[in-house]
């Protein structure tokens, strides 16, 4: 089968590709350009391991062909922290919201474009957010904990830039 | 002589006695000594025993202790998640 | 809690710092199982049984080979014969010999230059199959007329006259149980079953294995414990232990089912075929589900003797568990011990029977056993704590087992927290909350042994004063952080410079995995002992310096201090001055402990749970949850919080939605997690932690670990819970809402 040429943009970054036509966005992130820290839990589209944004929207990369990624923005959590850690990523870790950390990119990315949409959830408003991520460890309980908390302070940081 | 007791369904592997002493001063004595008196019993022992000698667990060291008054319960090796 | 024996004013112990491990995790850079690559790497893909019993006739792999790209092919004629026992249960499932024996038993195993490729090669790879007889429920196969699956499965443990499936039995006891029961106002008798559930760690099993001709190899490999990786490959693959080199990689998730093999073996075979190249093999979730790691299913009669009052005369257990086609997999001799772990009654008997059937081969799950157990005679109490109307919690409390009873099976307990426990749940605002209509509230304890095992530490002084520890327990949640808290109390030296790594199975002397809830307890003990080691050759190399006696010498605050008539002549010598200059003194510093760690302390909790059940659908909310568990010292209270919540939530799942579901054709049905449900984050509450801080003698730190028992007592406190909101029972596991709703139906009339 001939490959697919692909050109496209990864946490700012223009990467270009040959891909399988069956291949997974997933596959391409992790296997053609060493960003493994996408991963995959199921590849069915039930666990959000493998949560990224196309062009804004969060979707899971092992749902989506590497193909479709052409010309569209692809942000993964090897882009999530800039110059410092996202709050996310450092209220993650003071509030032990890992244990094995295998769901943590995955949810960060997806609390990330929660708290976009909306900057002030409601602890119900995160569960049903996060219902498509599936964590193992925790119980969950510190993950609310940690994104409300970096809602918290990311609202005040709006408020004093403002 | 330390007194070793065996669970109900090791009895019968020792002509149905449920206490069985044992001439040992170490947990790795007392287990040798066991088959020794008793062959049925080696299975049993090679599949890994644990022991509680006066109360306390011995896991799995055959240097611990044993007293000539010590009550000895033989357990199964345990595993965990 | 306040206890004269718990020792305070420790400077670390206790606190919350950041994990050493954090950043690499929330960045995406740790590197877990399938994150590792190598040049030259071929991908692996397995062809497996799509049948629960079958005679394997033919194996064609001609189509497959001709594919370009395609490198090797490995079929059980490619492994080596002649394993027995344990051995060769590994080697069956690793590759299934003349029988496939489960739906998803692995078949054969093919190696191509992509993984896409190597799915279309294993597409190719043509196996005849003779179908036979299966069963798979644990009732149906030891019926009678039920198919002899195996022949010759029984061990020594097993009496005449049982069925042909039946491969261990185990009896033990004490007292007089039928006097208890004749002194009893009432006994009731019930029979429980739990369905098997999966660990369900979110990360699939993954390898790179690398072996030359010479049979020498090296592997990468998501693992609870690598030596374990190691001593198996090397008996499946007929090779010696010290040629296989294995590192672990970040493990996303083990809860017990990553303390064996699966495919791992099959890496370095086809390696080997393939020239050397190295192997990645990575699982699919579907494979995960139908080959790895479930638990057990289980059938459980009880019976039990109860006065008016609430003292229990009399217990009586009869389990019967299956843990796949293979002997030894159920946790029938874990299951028995923990049943009535908690209480301490006059007269007991134990009787369990272990039966095949043709499911995959059961691994270890988070306190195995124990949650079966807890279920069925926690249930029962319950039950009769209702009948009887009494406070349930009230009725532990008098029963329990405390320190100096004799436990259920055999040894005293010397110091334990149960009762604390037990009056910390009364105690708790959550315990008075009034409950609406279709709301209920249920209680229940539990227990695991706890396991030290053998266990290899090493720490290393730097140049500048800081600590490099070497462990061989891989890191699940947090081990690393407190283990280091540990070791930076023992020095006297500030957190952030001590470093922990976790290294490869060359670095250290035989490493017992992470299970048991062992890590923290013993590797950290072990580190203790390391420290300590290091800290008496500071003192040492301090007092050769000022030239006095090294016994004249005490360490404080990451100093050596000149102490008794020499109090005060020196300044004090701190570690960083020692470290400097350590080369001109004798020589690196370092300490090293190596032990199979004895004096765990038993673990004991205790749940509180609420549920609403809506009456129209079946459907349970739990409506709030709160662990009380004892942690002897909780050396980072938030991960033994995460050990306690994560540990609920796994229970709350078995409870109520996780369930492996056979069909009539022997196969599973549900082999992806849509259809497996785990819960999400909007099918749970905050679970509230409560603590316990009852030190175990046998630490130095009086660490219990803390893994486990969080699983055990949601079964039943769920099941409760679910009977007070409805007044119907579950005796069947999960509480699916199929299943309240026919019972809520059947209560009413
Ligand atoms: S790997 Fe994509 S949702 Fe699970
Ligand atoms: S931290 Fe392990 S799956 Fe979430």
């Amino acid at each position: 089968m001939s490959k697919i040429h692909v050109s496209t943009t990864v946490n700012g970054d223009p990467v270009e590709f040959l891909a399988d036509p069956r291949e997974t966005l997933l596959d391409a992130l992790r296997n053609q350009l060493d960003l493994t820290g996408t991963k995959e839990g199921c590849g069915t589209g039930d666990c959000g391991a493998c949560s990224v944004t196309v062009d804004g929207t969060l979707v899971c990369s092992c749902l989506m062909l590497a193909a479709e990624a052409n010309g569209k923005r692809v942000e993964t959590i090897e882009g999530m922290a800039r110059e410092e850690l996202h709050p996310l990523q450092r209220k993650f870790i003071e509030h032990a919201a890992l244990q094995c950390g295998y769901c943590t990119p995955g949810i960060l990315v997806a609390a990330k474009a929660l708290l976009e949409r909306n900057p002030d959830p409601t602890d119900t408003e995160v569960r049903y957010w996060l219902a498509g991520n599936l964590c193992r460890c925790t119980g969950y309980d510190k993950i609310i904990r940690a994104v409300q908390d970096a809602a918290a302070e990311m609202r005040q940081d709006h408020r004093g830039a403002a | 002589m330390a007194r070793v007791h065996l669970w109900a369904s090791l009895r019968r592997f020792a002509e149905g006695q449920e206490v069985v002493e044992v001439d040992a001063a170490t947990v790795g004595q007392m287990l040798d000594a066991l088959e020794r008196a008793h062959p049925g019993l080696g299975p049993a022992i090679k599949a890994g025993l644990s022991v509680a000698v006066d109360g306390e667990v011995i896991a799995n060291n055959r240097s611990a202790p044993v007293k000539p008054d010590s009550e000895v319960f033989l357990l199964q090796r345990l595993k965990g998640g | 809690m306040a206890r004269d024996d718990v020792k305070t004013g420790y400077k670390l112990i206790g606190t919350r710092p950041n994990r050493p491990d954090g950043l690499d995790k929330v960045t995406g850079r740790a590197r877990y199982g399938a994150d590792f690559s190598l040049p030259g790497m071929l991908h692996a893909a397995v062809v497996r049984s799509p049948h629960a019993h079958a005679r394997i006739v033919k194996i064609d792999a001609s189509k497959a080979l001709a594919l370009d790209g395609v490198k090797a092919v490995v079929t059980r004629a490619d492994l080596p014969t002649g394993l027995t026992g344990e051995d060769l249960n590994l080697q069956d499932n690793t590759l299934a010999g003349d029988t496939a024996l489960y739906d998803g038993h692995a078949v054969a195993a093919v190696a191509a230059s992509s993984a896409l490729l190597a799915q279309d090669a294993a597409r190719l790879i043509e196996v005849t199959y003779e179908v036979l007889p299966h069963v798979t429920d644990v009732d149906a196969a030891m019926a009678p007329g039920a198919p002899v699956i195996r022949e010759g499965v029984a061990d020594y443990s097993v009496p005449e006259g049982m069925h042909g499936n039946v491969a261990r039995y185990m009896e033990f006891g004490h007292g007089d149980v039928e006097a208890g029961f004749a002194a009893a106002d009432i006994v009731r008798a019930q029979t429980y079953k739990t369905e098997a559930t999966h660990q369900g760690y979110i990360e699939p099993h993954a390898c790179v294995g690398q072996m030359g001709e010479d049979g020498r190899g090296e592997m990468w490999v998501c693992t609870q414990g690598h030596w374990y990786i190691r001593r198996m490959c090397a008996a499946v693959l007929g090779i010696e232990a010290a040629n296989l080199r294995v590192t672990p990689s970040e493990i996303g998730g083990g809860f017990g089912g990553k303390t064996t093999i699966f495919m791992e073996p099959l890496s370095l075979a086809l390696s080997k075929k393939a020239g050397g190249r190295p192997v990645k093999l990575v699982m699919s979730r579907s494979e995960v589900l139908r080959a790895t790691g479930p638990t057990a299913s289980a059938s459980m009669d009880v019976k039990l003797g109860m006065k008016t009052d609430g003292t229990i005369t009399a217990g009586q257990v009869y389990f019967r568990m299956q843990g796949g086609a293979f002997r030894g997999m159920s946790p029938i001799g874990e299951a028995l011990p923990c049943a009535f772990a908690c209480y301490d009654i006059p007269a007991l008997k134990h009787e369990a029977v272990e039966v095949i059937a043709n499911r995959p081969k059961a691994a270890a799950y988070r306190a195995p056993g124990s949650p079966m157990a807890a279920f069925a005679v926690e249930s029962l109490v319950d039950e009769m704590c209702r009948e009887l109307k009494l406070d349930p919690i009230e009725v532990r409390l008098k029963n329990g087992a405390t320190n100096g009873s004799k436990s259920s099976y055999g040894p005293v307990y010397n110091v334990i927290g149960l009762k604390e426990t037990l009056e910390a749940a009364q105690a708790h605002p959550n315990y008075a909350i009034p409950l609406g209509p279709n709301q209920g509230r249920g209680v229940a304890s539990g227990f695991w042994f706890n396991h030290g095992g053998e266990t290899s530490v090493t720490l290393a002084v730097g140049e500048d004063g800081t600590a490099t520890v070497m462990i061989g327990t891989p890191d699940i949640g947090g081990s690393r952080a407190s283990i280091g808290l540990m070791v930076a109390e023992t020095l006297g030296i500030p957190y952030e410079n001590v470093r922990v790594n976790v290294v490869e199975t060359g670095a250290l002397g035989v490493n017992e995995p992470t299970h048991g809830s062992r890590a923290t307890f013993a590797s950290g003990k072990a580190a203790v002992e390391a420290a300590r080691q290091a800290i008496a050759e500071m003192c040492r190399r301090a007092a050769a310096d000022w030239g006095i006696d090294a016994d004249a010498v005490e360490w404080k605050d990451g100093a050596a201090h000149p102490a008794g008539p020499n109090a005060g002549k020196f300044p004090p010598m701190t570690i960083g001055e020692i470290g400097a200059k350590m080369g001109s003194t004798g020589g690196p510093i370092s300490g090293h402990h190596e032990v199979t760690a004895e004096g765990v302390g038993a673990s004991f909790g205790t749940h509180v749970v609420d549920v609403e059940v809506d009456p129209e659908t079946g459907r349970t909310t739990v409506l709030r949850y709160l662990v009380v568990q004892d942690a002897g010292t909780a050396i980072h209270p938030a991960y033994v919080e995460g050990q306690y919540q994560g540990g609920a939530a796994q229970g709350i799942g078995w409870a109520l939605n996780e369930e492996y579901v056979y069909g009539a054709d022997g196969r599973l049905q549900n082999p992806v997690f849509l259809d497996y449900r785990i819960p999400v984050a909007s099918d749970l509450p905050m679970i509230d932690t409560v603590i316990i801080e009852v030190p175990n003698p046998g630490h130095p730190y009086g660490v219990r670990g803390v893994g486990e028992t969080g699983i055990t007592p949601p079964l039943p406190a769920v099941a409760s819970a679910i009977a007070g909101a409805t007044g119907a029972r579950i005796r069947s596991l999960p509480c699916s809402p199929p299943k309240v709703l026919a019972a809520i139906k059947a209560a009413r009339t």
